[in-house]
C-alpha cells in the first residue's frame, strides 16, 4: 500500500502542534504550582466546611448588601487552563497518530518514532484519566487529594520524549516491513505502549513521592517543591494504583510477544536482549509489588523500586533498540 | 547428642523460615533481575556467536575472565540457575503454608464484630427510624454476594460481619503456582524438545524427519536420542524472496509440500506456502524458514563424453550481498580403480555473486537478489580426500590435500550463466544456472501448550489478585437507648470497614456502602432505600 504523503504531512504538523500545546500546558501547570495552589485550596475547603453543609457560603440568600461572587483564585484558573491544554494537546496528538495510521494504512506504531509518540500519548491519557477520576471523587467526598500539582512534572518527560522522537528518531511514513505484518503487532505492541506510558506516569509519581517524603520528614528540605506537592499519601496511592492496574497489561504484552516470537522466530523465548530487558523490568515491578507487602519496604524503598522499574523500561526502549544488536533492532529508527 | 540434633534442627528451621520469608523473596527477585542484566548487555553465544568473537577481539584481557564467569552464557550458567532455583524453593515454601491458611480462613466464619467499631479505619454511624430487624434485613440484601454471618448481641442488638474478595487470594495463589508450572513446562521443553537445521535446495528436493543424520545440525533435548522424531517429510518446490531497496529481506514465500500421518502411507502430499510469521505446523513439529542462499548448478563433461550435473548449496559469505562461497565436488565417472579415481576427482570452488560487480577481474556482489549472477571459480583436480575418513566441510575442499600437492588448481575463471571452461585434458565445466536453497528449522516442544496455559493463568491470576480487594465490613444495629413512647422504633446503626490488603481504593466503596445502609447521601438502589429508611441524625 502506497503512503499518502498529504496525510503524513498533516500528521507531522499535528505532531509539532501537540508538542507546542503540551509545552504551554506544562508552563501553565508550573505557573499554578509556583503559586502554591495546594495551600490555597485547603484554606478554601476549610472555609467551606465552616460555612456548613459543603454549600457555597455566597449562595445563601442574604438580605441587604450582596457580596460579589468570589472569583476562583487566579492560580486555580491557571490549573484549569493547563488541564484544558493537556486535553487539547492529547486530541491533536491522537490526530497525529491517527493520520499517520491512515497515511500508511497500518497501525501507527511501526518504528521508534511512532512508538515513542504513542507511549507519550498513553502517559498523557493516563494522567487525564487520573484527573477525571479525581474530579469525580472530589465531588463526592471533600477529602480527595489535589493532584494537579503533578501535571508539570509529568509533561516534562513527555515533552522531552516527544522531542527526541520527533527529531533524532524521526522516521518518514513508510509501510511496515513484512516481518512486522501480523495482527500481533496490534496486540503485542499496543499492550507494550499502554503499559510503558502508564508506568512512565507511575514512575514520575513515585519520584515526586520521594521529594514530598523528604519534605514531610523535614520541612526544611525541598521546601519550595515539597510544600506544594500533593501529600505523600496521595502520591503513593496514584503511583501504586497505576502500577497495579498496568502490571497485568505489561505481563500480557510480554506473553503476547512470546506468542508472536513463536510464530516469527521459531521459539517463544530466546533471551534476545529485548526479551531479557522486558523480563528484568517485569521482575523489578514484581519486586515493587512484593515490597508493598513486606514490612519495612512499603514507603520510600518501594518508591525507589518503582523508579528503578521505570529506568529499566527507558533503558529497554532506547539502549536496547538502538545500541544492542538483537532481533528487535529491525523495529527501525 | 540430643542437643546437637536440636541445634541442627533449629538451624534448619531458621534457614527454612529465612528462605521463605517475604524479604528473602524480595532479595532473590532483585538478584534475578541483576543476574539477567549481563544477558542483555554482553553478547551471548547462543544468540550471536560472531558478536562474542568480536568482543573477544576487542577486549582480549577482559573477555576470558568474563568467559570463566559464564557471562557469555548467562542463562545456562550455574549462578543464574541457583538464583531461580532458590527463588522457586522459596516460592513453594511460601505457597504451601499459605494454601492451608487460606483454606482455614475460607472454612471459618467472618470474624465477630469488634466491640468498638469506631476504631476501624472506616466508620460511620446514624440513627434510623426502623427496627433492628428491618435494618438487618436491609443490610442482608445490600450485602448480597458477601460472605456474611449474623450474630445476636447483648441488649437486643444484632450485628452482621461480612467479608468479600476471597478471590484475591485465589488469584494470588493461582499466579504463583502458575509461575511454578511455567518453569516446569519450560524445563520439560528442554528435556523432551529438539531443534534441527537442514538446508534443502528449492528444486523439488525432499527432507524427511526420520533421523538426526538428515540434519545439518541438531540440538537434542536431554532425553532425546534421535530415534523417536515425529515422522513427516517436506519437499521444497520453489522459493520466492523479495528484497527491500536497501538489500534487507522483505518477504518470502517457500512453496512446500509436506506429508505426515496417514499421508506418509498413501504417499500423498499437502501443499503449504511457508511465509514470514506462518510456520508450517505438522505432526507436532513446527517448520520455519531461518535462512536461504544460492546453489549454483555445474555440469562437467568428461573427455569420454559422460556428463555429471550437481547442485549443492553454497554458503553466504556476506549476508548483505549474498556473495557466497562453496565447493561442488565430482567423482570421475566409470573409474573403478580407487587410486586412479583419487587422482581425477574434481572440485569447483570459489565465489558466487547473485548480482555481479567486478573490480577488475575480482568478483563481488552488489545486491542480494538474483539479478546478474556470476561465479568466480577455481577448478581443482586430484584427491579430494573424501575417503580419508576425516569429515570435511561441504562448503570447501580439504586444505591439507592442497598443501600436500595432491589437489591442484587447474583453472581459474569468471563464469556467467551458460559459460564454460575447457580443462587441459578436454574436460569441460559449465555453469548452468542457480537454484535457491532454504534453511529449514524443525522445532519440537511438546510442552509448548503448557507454557501457554500457565502464561494465561499467570495473567488471570495476577489480574484478579491485583484488581480485587479483600475487605470486611461490620454492621451493628442496636435499639436506641431512649425510644420515644410513640411505638415507632429507633435504631442506632454503626458501620465499620477494614481493607485487609493495600487499601488504595476501598474508601470509596465503603462510603457508598455506608451511605446506602445509613440512608445518607445519594442512594442508587431503591431496595436499600426502603430498607434503610430516612436518616434523622448523623454523626461521623
Ligand atoms: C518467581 C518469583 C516470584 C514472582 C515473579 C512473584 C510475583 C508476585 C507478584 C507480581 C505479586 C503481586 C500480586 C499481589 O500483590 O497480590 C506477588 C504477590 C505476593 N507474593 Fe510473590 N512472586 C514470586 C515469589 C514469591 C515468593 C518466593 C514468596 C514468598 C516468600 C511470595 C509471596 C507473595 C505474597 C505473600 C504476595 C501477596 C502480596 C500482597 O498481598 O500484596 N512470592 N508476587
Amino acid at each position: 500500500m502506497p503512503v499518502n504523503e498529504t496525510l503524513s504531512t498533516y500528521s507531522d504538523m499535528a505532531y509539532a502542534t501537540s508538542v507546542v500545546v503540551y509545552i504551554l500546558a506544562m508552563l501553565l501547570y508550573f505557573a499554578e504550582f509556583s503559586r502554591g495552589r495546594v495551600g490555597a485550596v485547603e484554606r478554601n475547603r476549610e472555609a467551606a466546611l465552616v460555612g456548613g453543609g459543603g454549600g457555597d457560603a455566597t449562595s445563601a440568600p442574604v438580605v441587604g448588601h450582596v457580596p460579589a461572587p468570589e472569583k476562583r483564585p487566579f492560580s486555580e484558573r491557571l490549573g484549569g487552563m493547563a488541564v484544558a491544554m493537556t486535553l487539547l494537546g492529547a486530541v491533536v496528538h491522537f490526530a497525529s497518530l491517527l493520520l499517520r495510521g491512515l497515511a500508511t494504512g497500518r497501525v501507527p506504531w511501526g518504528n521508534m518514532y511512532e512508538f515513542g509518540s504513542a507511549i507519550c500519548l498513553a502517559a498523557v491519557v493516563a494522567w487525564l484519566v487520573v484527573l477525571y477520576r479525581q474530579t469525580r471523587t472530589a465531588r463526592r467526598a471533600a477529602t480527595s487529594p489535589q493532584l494537579r500539582g503533578l501535571g508539570g512534572f509529568l509533561m516534562l518527560p513527555v515533552i522531552l520524549l516527544l522531542f527526541l522522537s520527533g527529531t533524532v528518531l524521526y522516521a518518514q511514513a513508510a509501510p511496515l516491513i513484512p516481518a512486522l505484518q501480523s495482527y500481533w503487532i496490534v496486540i503485542h505492541v499496543a499492550a507494550a505502549i499502554i503499559a510503558s506510558g502508564v508506568l512512565l506516569f507511575a514512575g514520575v509519581a513515585s519520584l515526586l513521592y520521594l521529594v514530598r517524603c523528604r519534605y514531610e520528614n523535614n520541612p526544611l528540605k525541598m521546601t519550595k517543591v515539597g510544600s506544594r506537592l500533593p501529600t505523600s499519601q496521595a502520591l503513593d496511592r496514584v503511583a501504586y494504583r497505576a502500577t497495579v492496574i498496568i502490571f497485568p497489561v505489561w505481563t500480557f504484552a510480554i506473553v503476547a510477544g512470546a506468542i508472536w516470537a513463536e510464530a516469527a522466530w521459531g521459539r517463544f523465548w530466546g533471551w534476545d536482549p529485548k526479551e531479557t530487558c522486558s523480563f528484568i523490568a517485569w521482575v523489578v515491578y514484581a519486586a515493587y509489588l512484593h515490597a508493598r507487602a513486606t514490612a519495612g519496604w512499603r514507603g520510600v524503598r518501594a518508591a525507589w523500586i518503582n523508579i528503578l522499574g521505570l529506568a529499566v523500561m527507558i533503558f529497554n526502549l532506547f539502549f536496547i533498540n538502538i545500541v544492542v544488536a538483537g532481533l528487535h533492532s529491525y523495529a527501525g529508527l | 547428642m540430643r542437643g546437637y540434633l536440636k541445634t541442627t534442627l533449629a538451624f534448619l528451621r531458621n534457614t527454612w523460615r529465612g528462605l521463605t520469608s517475604m524479604r528473602t523473596a524480595l532479595v532473590l527477585l532483585f538478584l534475578l533481575a541483576l543476574a539477567s542484566l549481563p544477558g542483555a548487555l554482553i553478547p551471548q553465544r547462543s544468540l550471536n556467536i560472531s558478536e562474542v568473537n568480536r568482543y573477544f577481539a576487542e577486549y582480549p584481557t577482559l573477555a576470558p575472565i568474563l568467559d570463566k564467569l559464564g557471562a557469555f552464557e548467562v542463562f545456562s550458567s550455574v549462578w543464574f540457575a541457583s538464583i531461580y532455583v532458590l527463588l522457586f524453593i522459596s516460592l513453594i515454601g511460601c505457597l504451601l503454608p499459605r494454601c492451608f491458611e487460606y483454606y482455614k480462613q475460607w472454612r471459618s466464619k467472618p470474624v465477630r464484630t469488634p466491640r468498638n467499631l469506631s476504631r476501624m479505619p472506616h466508620h460511620e454511624q446514624a440513627t434510623l427510624d426502623t427496627s433492628v430487624d428491618e435494618v438487618m434485613a436491609g443490610t442482608r440484601s445490600r450485602l448480597r454476594g458477601w460472605r456474611m454471618v449474623e450474630r445476636e448481641e447483648d441488649g437486643g442488638a444484632k450485628s452482621i460481619s461480612a467479608e468479600r474478595g476471597f478471590l484475591r487470594e485465589i488469584g494470588n495463589l493461582v499466579f504463583h503456582f502458575a509461575l511454578v508450572g511455567l518453569l516446569l513446562s519450560v524445563a520439560g521443553g528442554k528435556l523432551y524438545g529438539y531443534e534441527g537445521q537442514v538446508i534443502v535446495v528449492a528444486d523439488g528436493s525432499e527432507f524427511c524427519n526420520s533421523g538426526t543424520y538428515n540434519y545439518d545440525s541438531f540440538r537434542a533435548g536431554l532425553t532425546v536420542d534421535g530415534t523417536q522424531l515425529s515422522p513427516f517429510c517436506v519437499r521444497v518446490n520453489g522459493f520466492d524472496i523479495d528484497y527491500e531497496r536497501n538489500g534487507q529481506v522483505g518477504d518470502y514465500r517457500v512453496d512446500l509440500q509436506y506429508q505426515s500421518g496417514e499421508d506418509l502411507e498413501n504417499n500423498t502430499w499437502q501443499p503449504y506456502l511457508l511465509q514470514v510469521n506462518h510456520p508450517l505446523r505438522t505432526a507436532g513439529d513446527r517448520i520455519y524458514l531461518t535462512g536461504n542462499g544460492y546453489a549454483p548448478r555445474f555440469t562437467v563433461t568428461f573427455p569420454d563424453g559422460q556428463q555429471r550435473t550437481d547442485v549443492i548449496q553454497w554458503q553466504p559469505a556476506d549476508p548483505m550481498t549474498m556473495l557466497s562461497q562453496g565447493a561442488t565436488k565430482f567423482d570421475p565417472p566409470g573409474v573403478l580403480d580407487d587410486a586412479q579415481r583419487r587422482q581425477n576427482q574434481l572440485a569447483i570452488t570459489g565465489l558466487f555473486a547473485p548480482t555481479a560487480a567486478f573490480d577488475g577481474a575480482i568478483l563481488s556482489s552488489s545486491f542480494p537478489d538474483l539479478l546478474d549472477p556470476a561465479a568466480a571459480v577455481d577448478v581443482m583436480r586430484g584427491d579430494l580426500g573424501l575417503d580419508s575418513g576425516r569429515g570435511q566441510s561441504i562448503f570447501g575442499v580439504d586444505q591439507s590435500m592442497v598443501d600436500q600437492g595432491r589437489l591442484q588448481r587447474v583453472a581459474r575463471e569468471n563464469l556467467r550463466v551458460g559459460e564454460e571452461i575447457r580443462l587441459d585434458d578436454g574436460t569441460t565445466v559449465r555453469f548452468d544456472g542457480v537454484e535457491r536453497w532454504a534453511n529449514l528449522q524443525v522445532s519440537h516442544d511438546p510442552f509448548q501448550p503448557w507454557v501457554l496455559l500457565f502464561s494465561v493463568l499467570i495473567i488471570f491470576g495476577i489480574s484478579t489478585s491485583l484488581m480485587i480487594k479483600r475487605r470486611r465490613v461490620w454492621v451493628r444495629a442496636a435499639p436506641h437507648p431512649d425510644q420515644d413512647g410513640s411505638g415507632s422504633a429507633r435504631t442506632v446503626v454503626e458501620v465499620g470497614g477494614l481493607a485487609r490488603t493495600d487499601q488504595a481504593g476501598y474508601g470509596e466503596e465503603f462510603t457508598r456502602l455506608a451511605a446506602d445502609l445509613l440512608g445518607t447521601g445519594v442512594d442508587h438502589s431503591p431496595k436499600s432505600r426502603a430498607a434503610a429508611g430516612p436518616a434523622r441524625e448523623r454523626k461521623s
